[in-house]
């Protein structure tokens, strides 16, 4: 090809494409792939596609053992987003995404546009967005950019999705020193579609026309998928803020509310996909692979916001809330007016082919001939693993080993661990959301263990829909396999106590250099765990994300593979929330308790150590639990639930006392025979603690026992105290005030 | 006026409304009316609306004053004269705010004062004024309503004129319908959470009435409003006023 190009690009070298991430050996295979230098146009293409970020090429060949099919999966991962079935015709499309590097170098719009990305991930499928979750991690509250960090990400993800009136219902926010040089903004939405009702990215049909809709295509974000989100951190991040998008959530509102019109519109479109990172290079090529088919665009029609802008910069630019539509052939008007109704730039800038191949033209000359297949299709590594060397030492420190607080200071070590930010009471971050908007919110953030929505069926009748997300990095730090493993256990948990049947997952694998054995072993390892722990809960990961890269000055994060369950609940007025309802309730233990205090936040909190050997996760015994929560709340014999984690039953127990309204107290003794701190503040999972009026008592005994589920009275809901038998004796108020202001204090 | 249970109520849709659909969905499973929505570049209302709805959201992203770019488009010029002609308006939320910038309603709504967006359920106390949302409610009753907003700050330069006109139709309290800073969320003025037009037919509150009007989400408080809106016109219908 002659890339004629009238605005003198750079002559690609290999320097040029070292400059721009592509290693020599990249660089090779895509000479071999053209057969040719390639134009910058089509160097800007390749590096983009390539990427790390883009085209999982560390990650590709480990994620392929992970569980994805079952029957209640519509659409497992590669999409936009994945889809199961919830019934009555209707199925759940969902996704969770990254945002790491843009938010740590601009927290505002780095959070906001990540939302609005997740967002259009799952509107471009069909779906209306109906909740939103996320996961975020920062540095240690005392470090100088956390609380700015925390505000701007809050404010962002609340300023983007109170604007789309897509309610935020819940999420995880935890602050451990190895997110200061790089925090994690994980964000997660839910939608719902018609089974016959969903939409794929994939441009069919030769001859139809490719609509760009949306807004207009800027200079931002260039190079945001390839070098912001695919390279470490150092000194000059600072410098790579123009690479971080802008958000516009009023333009993605429109635009979410013209994408459902055009889909309403029986064969209007043919196939839709969203331009996310890499933004018009990943459609067009994505969309052209899909179908086996070409695509030829003429850039000269693309909507920008400046003139004089490069084929190169066209194609690279992140500008946000941008659609790329095949419309069918004859319908060009039809689907014009519904943009025109509302205000939304549009222009026809191309068509589908024949040819396999995306041919741009600027100018009237050709800028760019690709082949669409390798691109889409990426690069596969094998990179080496090596199992890191500090793991031996730490994982040998026994925590009961160092000094432990007398029985008379537990009360306050209690006390310290509510305050704790990890812990405290997210008040702050959910007042900032929306999580009421569309009216169907049924738990509020931080009622229950897991988020439940009201989903109207067809017939207008009501069922729910249960969302958690969760990930213990300090245990992935101290075993990856066991930490992800009990990751997953957790979420599945998390959902089980309030009522709700898991049903899949979607997953942020958050992690550092993969080009280090030690980073890349930590992630096979934790694809090991949550593998098989997703496979013994029947909890398929459908749609997913990975980000490499989270590093800053050669040192990585912790390993977080942060987990996203989504479950259903028939009558979501079965869902059974935290507090205690009422006085004289019995007190009951469902699990064994066991000295787990390696990686815990009591170790944290008391000893500032992040040492020991996380819980070892009887599976078999984790499912029988969910298996009998799941029945319990079914058959309404539990008043409140709560699953037993960070902090242990001290901090379960305390949750459940004042989440009441008011505050019910309660007395209780621990007959474990374990260590006090052990019994107080261990983290043994396979545990959830319940309230039962003293009527059911007998038949929830009798149910655990039918599931081998280890059931134990511990005592009964009461007074205005909380009091452990020989361990704790704490007024309501001290426990509430350390609850409350744990995480204002971080931010205020 | 047809039988009450199939009031006709139009919501007005401005692009970036987003409780548009809880207000038909509230209106029409919940309370039975005939709602539907009116999109904000249509000149005319419907033939013989009965209500008109302005509801919550971010109209034309609020990047403007909140509201005041909604208050300009096509179809406010028929709510006003609907106003006009006392029938029944109100303006949620966001609808509050548009009303304010088109002069249906007196004062406005600036920045809240924590400078931040701000969901969570406050006290409301009913003030006792005769409108069409609040006459069937008990003067002094409170409720319990979500917000949900970033610029809920009402100010009005005379509140002792406003208030000695019968215009404050709700007030931020405590649970048991104290006043108080403390329960004041945004800074309001007087702790001002609603008022109404002199006539006393359009109605704006910051509060989210269709957000608690169902006892699945925990809450039907905010129904009493729309409970009152029926009563007022069966209370018409029986020839009461």
């Amino acid at each position: 090809m002659s890339a004629g190009n009238a605005r003198q690009e750079p002559v690609v070298t290999r320097e040029v494409g070292r400059a721009h991430g592509l290693t020599d050996g990249e660089f090779d295979r895509m000479l071999e792939i053209l057969g040719r230098t390639p134009s910058f146009t089509e160097l800007g293409l390749f590096m983009s596609a390539w990427s790390e970020h883009c085209s999982y090429k560390s990650s590709r060949i480990h994620l392929k053992g992970l569980p994805t099919t079952g029957p209640q999966v519509v659409q497992g991962p590669g999409e936009n987003a994945g889809i199961i079935d919830i019934g009555d015709g209707q199925v759940a499309v969902f996704k969770m995404e990254s945002h790491n590097h843009p938010s740590f170098v601009e927290p505002y719009q780095g959070a906001a546009t990540g939302v609005g990305g997740i967002m259009r991930d799952v509107f471009t499928m069909g779906a209306r967005p109906v909740a939103s979750l996320n996961a975020l991690r920062f540095g240690p509250p005392a470090h100088p950019r956390t609380a700015y960090l925390v505000s701007g990400v809050v404010a962002g993800i609340g300023g983007y999705g109170n604007s789309m009136g897509v309610p935020t219902v819940g999420g995880d926010v935890a602050f451990d020193e190895c997110y200061a040089g790089n925090i994690l903004v994980n964000a997660f939405t839910l939608g719902i579609a018609k089974r016959e009702g969903i939409f794929y990215g994939t441009a069919s049909g030769i001859g139809n026309p490719l609509l760009y809709f949306g807004s207009k295509t800027g200079r931002d974000g260039i190079h945001g998928a390839s070098l912001l989100a695919s390279a470490e951190f150092d000194e000059t991040s600072e410098e790579k803020r123009p690479t971080v998008q802008v958000g516009d959530p009023f333009a993605e509102k429109l635009l979410l509310e013209a994408c459902l019109e055009l889909m309403a519109v029986p064969g209007l479109l043919v196939g839709i996909q969203d331009m996310g990172a890499a933004g018009l290079t990943s459609s067009s090529i994505e969309m052209a692979a899909r179908a086996g088919n070409g695509v030829e665009m003429d850039l000269d029609k693309v909507p920008l916001r400046e003139a004089g802008m490069s084929a190169y910069e066209i194609m690279l630019s992140e500008s946000q809330e941008r659609m790329l539509a095949v419309v069918t052939k004859g319908r060009e008007e039809e689907a014009m007016k519904i943009l025109e109704k509302w205000d939304i730039d549009a222009a026809y800038v191309g068509v589908v082919t024949t040819t396999g191949r995306v041919v741009l033209k600027q100018g009237g000359k050709v800028v760019a001939d690709v082949p669409a297949d390798p691109l889409a299709e990426g690069l596969r590594y094998d990179r080496p693993s090596a199992r890191p060397g500090y793991l031996d030492a730490i994982n040998a420190v026994d925590p009961l080993s160092l000094p432990q607080p007398t029985n008379d200071k537990l009360g306050q070590v209690l006390l310290d661990l509510l305050a704790s930010p990890n812990i405290a009471s997210k008040e702050w971050v959910f007042r900032q959301y929306d999580h009421m908007v569309r009216v169907g919110t049924v738990t509020r953030p931080g009622e229950a263990d897991a988020s439940v929505i009201r989903v109207l069926r067809p017939d207008g009748t009501a069922k729910g829909i249960g969302l958690s997300v969760d990930c213990n990095s300090r245990y992935c730090f101290l075993d990856p396999y066991e930490g992800s493993r009990l990751t997953v256990a957790e979420c599945a948990r998390n959902l089980a106590v309030s009522g709700v049947r898991p049903q899949a997952i979607t997953d942020c694998l958050n992690y550092g250099n993969p080009e280090k054995p030690e980073i890349m072993w930590q992630f096979i390892e934790g694809i090991r765990g949550m593998s098989e722990a997703c496979k013994a809960f029947n909890t398929p990961i459908v749609s997913g994300n990975v980000s490499f890269y989270n590093e800053t000055d050669g040192k990585g994060i912790y390993p977080t593979p942060m987990i996203a369950m989504v479950g259903l609940i028939d009558d979501p007025t079965k869902t059974v929330t935290h507090a205690w309802k009422g006085e004289g309730d019995v007190i009951v233990v469902l699990g064994k308790a066991s000295t787990d205090l390696g990686g815990s936040e009591y170790l944290k909190v008391v000893h500032g150590k992040v040492a020991g050997r996380p819980p070892r996760l009887d599976i078999d015994a984790e499912h029988r639990l969910h298996q009998l929560c799941i029945a319990l709340a079914d058959a309404r014999l539990v008043r409140s639930a709560h699953d037993l984690s960070e902090g242990g039953i001290g901090v379960a127990l305390a949750e459940c006392c004042i989440s009441a309204s008011p505050a019910i107290g309660c007395e209780v003794e621990l007959k474990d025979g374990l260590a006090p701190v052990a019994s107080l503040f261990g983290e043994a999972p396979s545990r959830a603690l319940l309230s039962v009026t003293a009527e059911n008592l007998e038949k929830v005994r009798a149910q655990a026992a039918a599931a081998n589920v280890p059931f134990e009275v511990i005592g009964r809901t009461g007074g205005r105290k909380l009091v452990v038998k020989g361990l704790v004796d704490l007024e309501l108020a001290p426990i509430s005030a350390a609850h409350k202001t744990g995480f204002r204090k971080v931010v205020e | 006026m047809s039988s009450p249970s199939r009031l006709r109520v139009a919501i007005i849709q401005f692009p970036g409304s987003n409780c548009d659909d809880d207000a038909l969905h509230v209106l029409t499973k919940v309370m039975g009316t005939a709602a539907s929505f009116v999109w904000h570049k249509d000149t005319s209302l419907p033939d013989a609306t009965d209500v008109v709805i302005v509801p919550g959201g971010f109209s034309y992203g609020d990047y403007l004053r909140s509201g005041a770019i909604a208050a300009q488009s096509n179809i406010m010029d028929s709510v006003r004269n609907f106003a006009g002609a006392g029938k029944p308006v109100l303006g949620i939320c966001n609808g509050f705010q548009v009303l304010c910038e088109s002069g249906l309603l007196p004062g406005a709504l600036a920045r809240n004062s924590t400078l931040k967006f701000e969901c969570k359920d406050v006290f409301v106390r009913v003030e006792g004024m005769p409108t069409p949302f609040s006459s069937a409610i008990p003067a002094g009753r409170v409720l319990r309503i979500p917000i949900a907003h970033a610029d809920g700050r009402y100010f009005h330069e005379n509140l002792a004129a406003l208030e000695s006109a019968g215009q404050v139709v709700f007030r931020y309290c405590d649970h048991a319908g104290g006043v108080t800073a403390e329960a004041n969320p945004n800074g309001s003025i007087g702790g001002i959470a609603g008022v109404c037009n002199a006539k006393g037919n359009v109605v704006g509150l910051m509060p989210h009435p269709e957000r608690a009007s169902e006892s699945i989400l925990g809450n039907v408080d905010g129904r009493q409003l729309f409970e009152s809106l029926l009563m007022s016109f069966e209370g018409k219908a029986g020839g009461k006023q």
